[in-house]
């Protein structure tokens, strides 16, 4: 009995490993900085200092501080009067029609540079959960 | 190697510094009087991206997302049956244009982002089709680059005409300097001509060179988003952004190799060269160029008397500085900038109406006419 137990539960992590692969954290970051280059450098600048007035900053933002947030907005786009480190910013930034690998990627990257720092891992899945 | 990482690191900042104190052209400045204000004529647009005017009351806008609308008499429709968009990165549905002989065949022209193909990903396509109940009719797809990427950057596009029955339009070089724009085999970094129906003109430049896309009219080109026939000469002007610092104003020429990324006034983003070279034989030298970048988009003339002081002048909207750019030429040279409507926000578009108005396309605000003040 115990043999069937271990031999399932063996089974069905094996199965789970093998249908939800979790990119390695190094990957995601080599492939978020690529997303980064492509779709955000241009508006929040090379080292996420954004431009004065009109992007606000990805470098030691409080914003992201709230991640569900910040997903959210990667999704869906955001308008609207926000404040980021005590500065008001009132632009369009529209869906850039990234996927949830795309986004969990670009999170990961950001939330590890520029004088931003976390331990939590972005998945996929995660991104996934983000509803309009 | 941290000192030598840091060495690196402080002539990379030098670098930076001595070429972005290079300013160029005549200084920007801003009227002593501002004897003019606007009137936003269709609102609830996030990024009015393409607009082409009947008239005041009669005017269509692509809004990025994926929408085009039909605004007549104040009223805004949505107008349906649109092919597939491709909305990725700066992509998405693109510029609008009536055709100039719209009193009889009734044609809109429409460039987008587009995802048809084999390969994953997209490229721009231009089609043309015609309005009816809302909805467009009889759509033809007129040209569609390939090979798709999934690159976000650099889709151009927009449509201009000649007089001779020829529709132009740009695709920039979709996030692939290397190879897409110096090679005429392959789409992206060009501007095209056509016939109305889509077919080749016969005196296309590279029409009967081997291996190469007959629509082709120039190339070196990196993502030219304004686009305008002269109104005096006929000829075709295009401006294109730069990387950072560059942009340039070209009057585009059969044949002729606009020179990206082998010579350019611009750098990398993170302040690297992108060549040496500003200059080399076989290649055009800008109209102009802007340095610092203004990430110019959209063009117009203004060629009425409807603006005191305006007539002839070559108006530009600016995404980075969020201003209209007047631009006053002689000989074809910039002698006077100013910004017009300064902080109005992102301007995506300029055109100048049948009645002679400027129009202006804003992200966030929509469609605003200029209005003098008498």
């Amino acid at each position: 009995m115990k043999l069937i137990t271990l031999f399932l539960i063996s089974t069905f992590t094996g199965l789970s490993l093998f249908f939800y692969q979790q990119k390695p954290l190094k990957q995601s970051l080599i492939d978020g900085k690529e997303i980064y280059t492509d779709f955000c450098m241009q508006c929040h600048m090379t080292n996420g200092e954004g431009v004065p007035g009109a992007f606000p900053p990805l470098a030691n933002s409080d914003y992201l501080e709230d991640v569900d947030k910040t997903i959210h907005a990667l999704k869906f786009g955001l308008k609207g009067p926000i404040t980021v480190n005590g500065k008001p910013y009132d632009s369009v930034m529209v869906s850039q029609g990234l996927d949830d690998e795309e986004i969990a990627d670009v999170m990961n990257y950001i939330l590890r540079n520029w004088g931003n720092s976390t331990d939590e891992i972005i998945t996929e899945e995660r991104i996934s959960t983000i509803q309009k | 190697m941290k000192t030598l990482r840091h060495s690196f690191f402080s002539l990379t900042l030098l670098l930076v510094t001595a070429c972005d104190a290079q300013d160029h052209g005549p200084k920007i400045s801003t009227a002593n009087t501002i004897d003019y204000s606007y009137e936003i004529v269709a609102d609830g647009i996030d990024i009015p991206w393409g607009l082409s005017l009947r008239s005041a009351n009669d005017f269509l806008v692509t809004e990025k997302a994926g929408t085009l609308y039909h605004v007549l008499n104040g009223e805004k429709t949505v107008i349906k049956g649109l092919p597939p968009v491709y909305v990725r990165g700066q992509g998405g549905l693109l510029d609008v244009a009536h055709s100039p002989n719209y009193e009889e065949d009734g044609l809109i022209f429409f460039t987008t982002s587009s995802p048809l193909g084999e390969e994953k990903g997209g490229h721009t396509a231009l089609y043309s089709a015609q309005l009816k109940n809302d909805s467009l009719v009889n759509t033809s797809l007129l040209y569609k680059g390939d090979y798709n990427t999934k690159k976000g950057q650099h889709w151009g596009s927009r449509i201009a005409f000649d007089a001779k029955g020829h529709i132009y339009f740009s695709i920039g070089d979709r996030g692939n300097r290397e190879l897409n724009p110096q090679d005429i085999s392959r789409d992206g970094g060009k501007i095209y001509r056509l016939n109305l129906d889509g077919s080749i003109p016969d005196d296309n430049p590279f029409n009967t060179t081997a291996n190469s896309r007959k629509a082709i009219y120039s190339f070196g080109h990196r993502n030219p988003q304004g686009m305008i026939t002269h109104p005096d000469t006929g000829q075709i002007w295009v401006h294109e952004h730069g990387p950072r610092g560059g942009d340039e104003i070209n009057i585009v020429k059969a044949g002729k190799n606009y020179g990206w990324p082998l010579i350019t006034y611009g750098i990398n983003y993170s302040g690297t060269p992108i060549t040496d070279s500003t200059e080399k034989g076989g290649m055009e030298q800008p109209l102009y160029y802007w340095l610092p970048s203004i990430a110019p988009s959209g063009m117009a003339f203004s060629t009425s008397d409807v603006y005191p002081n305006w007539k002839n002048n070559l108006f530009v909207g600016s995404l980075r500085f969020e201003y209209l750019e007047r631009l006053v030429l002689e000989d074809n040279e910039v002698i006077k900038r100013e910004k017009v409507l300064d902080s109005i926000g992102r301007i995506r578009n300029v055109e100048q109406g049948p009645d002679g108005y400027l129009y202006i396309g804003v992200e966030g605000k929509g469609i605003l006419k200029i209005i003098p003040k008498s």
